[in-house]
């Protein structure tokens, strides 16, 4: 099949079967988002990253914790000699520890998601679902954890559980969970005294299986949405962290930390904190992009008649 | 007759700032495995009669009985696991329209499979065949195809009849139907009914069928319950319906248009105080 003939297969206005049906749709998501060149670069820079994440081993020139002779290898500015991006004051090449630190940024990134979204979900519904002094309770504890800004009461969990990116991970979803609950209380309000809800309740389903089959699937999509924009955050955090000494200790080579090491020569060596920095910002970049560009696709309430009409080409 | 449903007295009452009000004021009736039909028009009280003796009043409301019993068991000191054991098994509701009444994200097959999943303990095979001839008993064509279809694929006939699928999968012993074909169009009310009618025959279940249309309650009911106002003003055979008493039933009977022509205009319904009381 040529291009054009499976363009006009996944376009077709009578599809033949269902899954010529799905695939157009999707096909038609894919195109409506493609239009959105912001969007496009965005998931540009994430795929570059998560391919840089996994081939790290391979793309680094060096080894990005053990560093070149102390003597003659220190501090070489960008673009000369073998080292592309230069080196740091322990002469280690610049280049390969942005490499190695996107897999760290990416791990964070991921971990965070996936221990924050359930904890979100699960408050929220069951705040939601039950009501009454539940809700109060729970809502109240969400509050507490919404009246203090991130970054400190992050630090304070840090300094709690003691530095390390493990525990800068544990904190920031610790306090990246409530947005979600709230969203999906929201969600679930609306939805739980739905006739289906009452339906499934009629055949006998106990509350938890409500919870967990009928309304946290509904509750999902947005939730997702929400998470994806919260990505950039999430990074700008565990650099925050890394950067006041309390996520990634040295040698790792995370990027928050590699900053903070670097401000020392920011006179006399710009580059060795001025690099990560970029990559920092290049990256929480491109999440918000994607996650934009995603909202408008994915999330059923804005999507209009006019996203598909506008795939046409 | 042996009763499935022994109703006395039931009262449901809602909080308002000027104390409870009550929506259904001391219902009485029993029901064997027979087709009851519950009439009367918006606010009556009949579809929260239906919910109340699922237990399903939504809150704040509340429903008292002096008794409420089903097959022996009384259902005013039902704990949470005897309601779980009850629903869905031994008692079920088809809703009034399907739009609202399946769950949009999941499969039409996983809704259905569900109560089989709380209830039975058969294979995943078994249960599936199982679904699979319900579907067929509703009549679904395709049944594999709708199996794993989502509701939105459905036309609203469909849907309403895989809801049915749905409910009596589980072959429940007391089936209430809250307005089942309201949301319907005429064509596809007539053939919903038959098959819930040659369901009901079939198995020997207790039907409670609650509707405004005075017509299709009588030509498909065994009995009727007129409801005013909260209160039950009238029961009769559906056969009967023509010697009504009460001068409410007798007003709703005269606001039908006949095929032949009859009084011109219709007459308007006159409410009398005294009913209420």
């Amino acid at each position: 099949m040529t291009v054009a003939s499976r363009r006009e297969w996944l376009l077709s206005d009578r599809p033949e079967s269902r899954r010529q049906a799905r695939l157009g749709q999707i096909y038609r998501t894919w195109l409506s988002f493609k239009t959105n060149w912001l969007a496009m670069i965005g998931l540009g820079i994430v795929l570059l990253l998560c391919v840089v994440a996994v081939f790290a081993d391979v793309i680094a020139p060096y080894d990005p914790v053990i560093g070149g002779d102390l003597r003659t290898e220190r501090f070489l500015p960008p673009f000369t000699g073998d080292h592309l991006l230069g080196t740091d004051d322990l002469a280690r090449d610049i280049f390969s520890r942005i490499v190695h630190g996107a897999r760290l940024t990416l791990m964070v990134v991921a971990l965070v998601a996936v221990i924050a979204t359930p904890i979100g979900l699960l408050v929220g519904t069951t705040s939601g679902y039950f009501g009454g002094w539940v809700d109060t309770v729970l809502m109240r504890v969400t509050d507490i954890f919404l009246a203090f800004p991130r970054l400190i009461l992050a630090l304070a969990f840090v300094a709690a559980l003691g530095p390390g990116i493990e525990n800068a991970i544990i904190a920031i979803a610790i306090t990246s969970w409530p947005p979600y609950a709230r969203l999906a209380r929201a969600e679930t309000l609306t939805i739980r005294d739905s006739d289906y809800i009452n339906a499934a309740r009629l055949q006998g389903a106990s509350s938890a299986r409500i919870l967990w089959g009928h309304i946290t699937p509904l509750c999902l999509s947005s939730v997702i949405i929400r998470v994806t924009l919260d990505m950039a955050g999430i990074i700008l955090t565990a650099a925050g962290l890394g950067f006041l000494g309390l996520g990634a200790q040295p040698p790792q080579p995370e990027w928050g930390a590699m900053i903070a090491s670097g401000r020392r020569f920011i006179i006399d060596f710009w580059w060795v904190a001025t690099v990560p920095g970029i990559a920092i910002f290049v990256v929480s970049l491109g999440f918000n992009l994607l996650g934009d560009g995603l909202r408008d696709v994915l999330d059923p309430k804005a999507h209009g008649n006019t996203d598909t009409a506008k795939a046409r080409p | 007759m042996n009763a499935l449903l022994t109703v006395k007295d039931l009262r449901i009452a809602f909080p308002s700032r000027n104390g409870p009000v009550e929506v259904v004021r001391g219902v009485n009736f029993t029901l064997g495995r027979e087709r009851l039909g519950i009439v009367g028009e918006s606010g009556s009280g009949k579809s929260q009669t239906g919910r109340a003796i699922l237990g399903l009043t939504p809150s704040p409301g509340l429903a008292t009985a002096k008794q409420l019993e089903f097959d022996g068991i009384d259902l005013r000191q039902a704990s949470p696991a005897t309601w779980r054991s009850l629903r869905g098994a031994r008692m079920s509701m088809v809703m009034q329209d399907p739009k609202f009444s399946l769950n949009p994200v999941m499969t039409i097959g996983r809704q259905i499979l569900e109560a089989l999943k709380f209830h039975g303990r058969e294979s995943r095979a078994a249960s599936k065949a199982r679904a699979m001839a319900m579907l067929e008993a509703v009549q679904i064509r395709d049944p594999e195809r709708v199996f794993r279809a989502y509701p939105h694929e459905l036309s609203g006939g469909m849907g309403q009849r895989a809801m049915i699928a749905m409910m009596l999968v589980s072959e429940p012993d007391l089936l209430i139907a809250d307005e089942p074909t309201s949301a319907l169009d005429v064509t596809v009310q007539i053939e919903v009914l038959r098959i819930l009618d040659n369901l009901v025959s079939e198995r020997g279940m207790g039907l409670i069928f609650i509707s405004h249309d005075l017509r299709l309650v009588s030509s498909f009911c065994d009995r009727v319950l007129v409801m005013y106002a909260g209160k039950v003003v009238e029961e009769l055979r559906a056969s009967d319906l023509a010697k009504a008493q009460h001068p409410y039933t007798q007003g709703l009977m005269n606001c039908l248009p006949k095929i032949e022509g009859g009084a011109r205009p219709l007459p308007v319904l006159q409410r009398d105080a005294a009913w209420a009381t």
